[in-house]
C-alpha cells in the first residue's frame, strides 16, 4: 500500500511524550517513527539496549511504550531479543499464547550498543537467523555518558575522548561500516536511513524490515544537538545534508541485493553536512582545511563503492 | 516407582531438565558443564523434549537470552562453569534484581589463574551476592533432586529469584554413581506447570521490564529483593517437605552429620563432605565427639540454624573451597563465624582454604583438621585462625 | 500485586512497589509533564496552516497530535520546545512565541 502520512499519523501513538529525551533529539522520531511501522493490529516487544533511550524511556514508574519492553544490560539486547524471540516461538507451538496476536519482537540500542559494546550479541543473533528486526539509533558517539567516541564516530568529529586541539583534529579513524558487516551475515534485509521528507523512507524500510521473516537491521543516522553541538531546531537541515552530501546514503539490501533508495540530484560537498555542527568547527580553521580534503576523498570513494554494489 | 540408573552428575542434571522440559535452554559449551547441553541436544533431537534450545555466542548471551525468555513469559535455563559463570556476572545482578527465575546449572569449577579445569567453588562464591539462590549438592542424586526442587523454589511468588544449581566439577559433574531417577510423569506433577501473572507476550496488558530506577527507588527495591531471599528459606523447606513426601529423600538448608553431642566440628560443602564424614566414622570409632554440617543452601545462609548447632561445640573448622583473598578467611568462614557472633556460647572457630584447582582431599586431611580441632578444644589456643592446607611448603 | 504508576511514587514505602520494579499498563510516561522544562514555545498558526501535517512525525515528543488527518493544538503539557516543528513547516505555520523569540 503506497505510503500515506496522513494515515500513519491518524494511527494511535505508541511511543508516547513524557519520555526524557532531550529536547530534539532524533531517537524519539526513530521510535515514534518505528512503532508506527507495526501494524496496528500486531503486538510488539521492544529489547533496549543500556543508553539515552533506555534511561529516558522507561525511568520507574514511567514507561514510554505503548508495547511490552524489556531492557537488560548494554552490550545484549540482540541476546535478549534472541530469547524473547525464541519464547515466542515455543509458547505458539506449545498453545500457551492465543492464535489471534501477533508480537513483532523488535531491538534497538545506540551505536555504543550496536557497533561496539553489543556488536557480539549483534552479530550471534544475526548468524543464528532470528526473527526480529534491529534498529540502530546511530548519533556518532556514547551520547549518555557525554560524547565518547564510538566506532561509529565519522573522521574528524571532536568528542569528549578524541577533543580537537592543538595537536588533535579529532577522531583519527574513520567510521566502522555496520550496515556492509551486517549485509555480510546474509541478512534477508538490511537498510540505512534517516530523518527526512515526510518519513516514508525510513517507514517503507522499518516496516519491510518488520514483515521480513528472519534478522533484519535499519540503521538510522540519528542526529544528537548536544553531542553534535547545533541548534535542536536544525536537525531535518542536518539529516538532509547528511544525504545530499552522501555522508549517510540511503539505500538497502534485499536478499543480497542493493538498491540505493535516494540520489541526490546534485552531491554536495561534506562542508554542507560538516559546517552545520560544532563537532567539526575546528575543521574550518586555517591550517585545518585538509581534513575536509581527506573527509570528502573518504565519502567519495565510500559512495563510488556503493554504487557500484547498486548496479 | 524411582528408577536406579547409573548417571554423572551433568546427566542427571540433563535427565531432571528433559523431565521438566523447560520452555527455552540456551546454551554456550564450557568445561566442565559441557556435557549438560550435549545431553539435552541429543534430547532435542530425538524429540524427548520441544524445547527451544539455542545456541548462543557467549555466556554473557546465554543468561540474557535466558532474561528475555523468563521475562517473555517461559521457563529457561542454561548452565555454566568457572569463567562463564564470570562472564555472566553482569546479568547474574539483573535476573535478581528483575526478579526472574531462571534456573543455571554449575558445574564449579575453579577461576583462573593459572587457567585450570578442575575443581574449587571460586567460581559460585564470587557470585554468592548476585542474588541467585544457590543450592549445593554432595552427590550425583543431591544435585538431581536439587534440580527437581529449584524451579518451585524460584518461581515461588513470595521468591521469585534466579537460583543456581551447583555440582562439583568433574568429582560430581563426571562421576557416575547409582542414583534414583523418579518417574517423567511423577517429576512434572511435583514441578506444574509456570504460570506468571504478567509476561512479556501477554496480550491483555503490556509489561515494562528493567527500569532506570534514582534514589528515590532504589533502596525500596533492594529491601524488596532481599525479603524475597529471606522469604526463600521458608519455601525452600516447604517445597523439601513436599519432595520428601513425594519421592522419600528428605533435605533442608544443611546436613547435619553426627552432630547431637559433637564438640569438635567442621562445616564443609559439596562433595568433600562425603571424605569427610568417612573421617567423622574414624573419630566416633575412636570415641572422640566429631561430628560436620554439611552446607546445602548457601544463599539465603541459614545462619540461625547453623548457629543453633554449632553452639555446642568447643571447636568448628570452615572448610573453605575457595580463596577470597581477604587475608582473613574465605566466604563460607565468613557467613559463619557472623552467624554465631552472637550466641552467648559459641566455639572457637578457624577457616582452612583447601582443594583449590582440584587439588586432592582426603580422610587423612581431613582427620588432621579434627586432630587440630580436638587440640583446640583441650587448650582453648587457637593458633593461626586463617591457613591453607594441601599445598606444598618450603 | 499489580500496581499503577499514578500510585506510585518516592514517598510509597518499599511493600507498596512493584516487584522487580516492573510496569503493566502502556504510556505511563505521559504522567511526566515534561512542557516545564521548555524555555521557548512554538506556537501553531492554524490561519497558516495547509494541514500536510508534516510537522507531527518529526516532534520527538508527540506533541502534535494528529487525528482524522489534521493536526490539532499543541500539547504543551509535554512539549519542550525544540523547534524542529518551526522549521518542518513549509508554509512557516509554526514560529515562536513572541517575546520568547
Amino acid at each position: 500500500m503506497a505510503y500515506n502520512l496522513k494515515q500513519e499519523m491518524n494511527k494511535e501513538e505508541r511511543f508516547h511524550s513524557g519520555h526524557r529525551l532531550c529536547a530534539g533529539c532524533g531517537a524519539g522520531i526513530v521510535c515514534r517513527a518505528m512503532m508506527r511501522a507495526v501494524d496496528p493490529e500486531d503486538k510488539a516487544v521492544i529489547c533496549n539496549a543500556t543508553g539515552c533511550l533506555e534511561v529516558s524511556s522507561f525511568q520507574y514508574p514511567y514507561t514510554a511504550w505503548e508495547d511490552s519492553y524489556i531492557h537488560t544490560a548494554f552490550e545484549n539486547a540482540s541476546a535478549t531479543a534472541s530469547g524473547v524471540e525464541a519464547a515466542y516461538k515455543v509458547m505458539k507451538r506449545k498453545g500457551k499464547l492465543g492464535e489471534e496476536t501477533n508480537f513483532k519482537i523488535l531491538a534497538i540500542g545506540g551505536d555504543g550498543g550496536t557497533y561496539d559494546i553489543g556488536f557480539q550479541s549483534l552479530s550471534g543473533a544475526l548468524e543464528r537467523g532470528h526473527d526480529f528486526t534491529y534498529f540502530c539509533y546511530d548519533n556518532n558517539a556514547y551520547m549518555n555518558t557525554g560524547t565518547q567516541r564510538s566506532s561509529a564516530t565519522p573522521q574528524f568529529a571532536s568528542a569528549t575522548t578524541t577533543p580537537a586541539g592543538v595537536e588533535s583534529v579529532g577522531k583519527k579513524q574513520t567510521q566502522k561500516d555496520l550496515t556492509q558487516i551486517v549485509v555480510a551475515h546474509s541478512s534477508p534485509y538490511v537498510a540505512q536511513t534517516t530523518l527526512y521528507g515526510n518519513m516514508k523512507d525510513f517507514h517503507e524500510k522499518a516496516h519491510r524490515a518488520i514483515y521480513t521473516a528472519g534478522p533484519t537491521f535499519v540503521n538510522v543516522l540519528t542526529p544528537c544537538p548536544r553531542g553534535w553541538n547545533y541548534p535542536a531546531e536544525n536537525l531535518l537541515e542536518i539529516c538532509k545534508a547528511a544525504i545530499d552530501t552522501c555522508v549517510w546514503p540511503l539505500y538497502e539490501v534485499v536478499e543480497g541485493e542493493y538498491h540505493l533508495t535516494y540520489e541526490p540530484k546534485k552531491k554536495l560537498p561534506v562542508e554542507e553536512f560538516m559546517s552545520k555542527q560544532g563537532r567539526f568547527a575546528h575543521c574550518f580553521k586555517p591550517g585545518n582545511e585538509w581534513t575536509i580534503e581527506a573527509a570528502q576523498a573518504y565519502v567519495d570513494k565510500k559512495w563510488e563503492e556503493l554504487l557500484e554494489k547498486c548496479k | 516407582m524411582s528408577i536406579r540408573e547409573r548417571l554423572s552428575g551433568n546427566e542427571a542434571i540433563a535427565t531432571a531438565m528433559r523431565q521438566i522440559n523447560p520452555d527455552v535452554f540456551a546454551m554456550f559449551p564450557i568445561t566442565p558443564s559441557t556435557e549438560i547441553p550435549q545431553y539435552f541436544a541429543q534430547y532435542v533431537a530425538d524429540g524427548k523434549v520441544d524445547t527451544e534450545f539455542i545456541c548462543v555466542e557467549s555466556e554473557h548471551s546465554s543468561l540474557s537470552a535466558c532474561l528475555g525468555a523468563e521475562a517473555a513469559g517461559c521457563r529457561a535455563v542454561t548452565a555454566t562453569s568457572s569463567a562463564g559463570l564470570s562472564y555472566m556476572n553482569e546479568v547474574l545482578y539483573v535476573a535478581g534484581s528483575s526478579r526472574l527465575p531462571v534456573v543455571l546449572a554449575v558445574a564449579c569449577r575453579a577461576l583462573t589463574g593459572p587457567i585450570n579445569i578442575n575443581h574449587d567453588y571460586s567460581d559460585s562464591m564470587a557470585e554468592r551476592d548476585s542474588g541467585f539462590i544457590q543450592l549445593y549438592g554432595e552427590n550425583n542424586q543431591e544435585v538431581y533432586d536439587n534440580y527437581l526442587m529449584a524451579h518451585r523454589i524460584a518461581e515461588h511468588p513470595l521468591v521469585r529469584l534466579p537460583l543456581m544449581v551447583c555440582e562439583d566439577g568433574f568429582i560430581t559433574s563426571h562421576a557416575i554413581e547409582n542414583i534414583e531417577i523418579e518417574e517423567d510423569d511423577k517429576v512434572k506433577a511435583f514441578v506444574g506447570e509456570y504460570h506468571p501473572e504478567n509476561y512479556l507476550l501477554k496480550k491483555e496488558n503490556p509489561l515494562a521490564v528493567g527500569p532506570y530506577g534514582v534514589s528515590g527507588y532504589y533502596m525500596e527495591a533492594r529491601v524488596a529483593q532481599a525479603q524475597a531471599m529471606k522469604n526463600a528459606k521458608q519455601v525452600i523447606l516447604d517445597v523439601a517437605a513436599d519432595f520428601e513426601k513425594t519421592f522419600g529423600r528428605k533435605y533442608g538448608f544443611f546436613e547435619e552429620y553426627r552432630m547431637e553431642d559433637a564438640e569438635v566440628a567442621m562445616v564443609i560443602m559439596g562433595s568433600s563432605a562425603g571424605t569427610a564424614k568417612a573421617a567423622v566414622d574414624e573419630l566416633r570409632r575412636d570415641g572422640v565427639k566429631a561430628g560436620l554440617v554439611k552446607i546445602r543452601v548457601f544463599r539465603p545462609f541459614p545462619g540461625e540454624e547453623l548457629a543453633k548447632v554449632l553452639t555446642g561445640c568447643k571447636a568448628v573448622a570452615v572448610m573453605d573451597k575457595s580463596e577470597g583473598f581477604s587475608a582473613c578467611g574465605g566466604p563460607l568462614f565468613a557467613e559463619t563465624a557472623g552467624a554465631c557472633i552472637n550466641l552467648d556460647k559459641r566455639p572457637k572457630l578457624i577457616d582452612i582454604v583447601f582443594g583449590l584447582g582440584g587439588r586432592d582431599f582426603t580422610v587423612a586431611a581431613a582427620l588432621q583438621v579434627f586432630d587440630r580441632l580436638q587440640g583446640i578444644a583441650e587448650t582453648g589456643e587457637i593458633g593461626e585462625v586463617y591457613t591453607h592446607m594441601g599445598q606444598r611448603e618450603a | 500485586m499489580s500496581r499503577k504508576a499514578a500510585e506510585i511514587n518516592e514517598q510509597i514505602p518499599w511493600q507498596e512497589m512493584t516487584v522487580g520494579c516492573e510496569i503493566y499498563e502502556p504510556g505511563t510516561s505521559r504522567l511526566t509533564k515534561t512542557g516545564e522544562w521548555r524555555s521557548k514555545t512554538p506556537v501553531w498558526l492554524e490561519e497558516k496552516c495547509k494541514q500536510c501535517v508534516l510537522c507531527a512525525p518529526f516532534c520527538p515528543d508527540a506533541c502534535i497530535p494528529v487525528s482524522d488527518g489534521k493536526r490539532r493544538e499543541f500539547d504543551y503539557d509535554h512539549c519542550k520546545g525544540c523547534g524542529i516543528c518551526i522549521k518542518a513547516c513549509p508554509f512557516n505555520a509554526i514560529e515562536w512565541k513572541e517575546d520568547e523569540a
